[in-house]
């Protein structure tokens, strides 16, 4: 910490320049998933197995659609952020790491806005 | 000289194969392994939604799919990583804010993820089929 200058101190971001962010954003998604998965599996169980109908009924329910929206959105953002720490763990040319870096993050946006545009369909 | 310690075989650092894995270095191999499986199931988890609003035959398709001996041991794959993730995550999250991070509790912690996330797994998917009830 000694060859900091004061300026450097005070923002706290450290050599990444993005301080603490990635590791918050990660914690974050984490608790939210912490629910929002046992919400989910206990709605797995329940339309495992069923027909489309019954399933179509479930996200037909606001409650259910919203809450199918934000497992999948916190999903997502919390498997970019882990994904991207493999991809800076094990990939060192400069080159191939940019390039996973934006399929990682182009993969989830696609996954996010299809996903998301079928459980509009199905709730509206 | 120097041509002669470059023919002189060096030390090697022992490998991952060396070392007797401790409860610790699998759980966080297993941590990352299961993360990126579970990445992977968003995929699933996107046909699934998908299927249900194109319609009966897309969706028939998807469960035909789940209901094939290969789609089941990979739902049951995915199953096992969202338990193992999930109580290995809150276990990292008792770390993050000071508890359980001494050797022994998080050797003893490590065992229970495991038999935890098994166990769950197997509750959750005989339930999925209504074997349990």
């Amino acid at each position: 910490m000694g060859t900091q200058t004061p300026l450097a101190r005070v923002e706290g971001l450290g050599a990444a320049h993005s301080g603490t962010e990635h590791f918050w954003r990660q914690r974050v998604s984490a608790v939210a998933l912490i629910p929002l998965s046992i919400w989910f599996v206990c709605a797995a169980v329940a339309l495992a197995g069923a027909d489309r109908e019954a399933v179509v009924a479930f996200l037909h329910q606001p409650v259910n659609a919203i809450a199918m929206a934000l497992f999948v959105i916190a999903s997502l953002h919390h498997s970019v952020l882990g994904l991207q720490v493999v991809i800076e763990d094990y990939v060192h040319t400069e080159g191939w790491k940019l390039a996973l870096f934006l399929c990682n993050q182009l993969f989830a946006w696609i996954l996010g806005a299809v996903s998301l545009f079928a459980l509009v369909k199905i709730a509206l | 000289m120097a041509q002669q310690s470059a023919q002189r075989p060096r030390p090697l650092s022992p490998h991952l194969q060396i070392y007797r894995w401790p409860v610790t270095m699998a759980t966080s191999i297993a941590h990352r392994a299961t993360g990126i499986a579970l990445s992977a199931g968003t995929i699933l988890l996107a046909w699934w939604l998908i299927a249900a609003a194109t319609g009966p035959d897309a969706y028939h398709v998807f469960a035909a799919s789940a209901a094939h001996p290969v789609g089941q041991i990979v739902l049951f794959g995915i199953l096992w990583s969202l338990a193992f993730h999930f109580f290995n995550g809150i276990r990292h999250l008792a770390w993050d804010v000071g508890f359980g991070f001494d050797v022994s509790t998080a050797n003893r912690s490590g065992v229970a993820v495991v038999l935890l996330s098994l166990l769950a797994a197997i509750v959750v998917f005989l339930l999925a089929h209504g074997v349990l009830h």
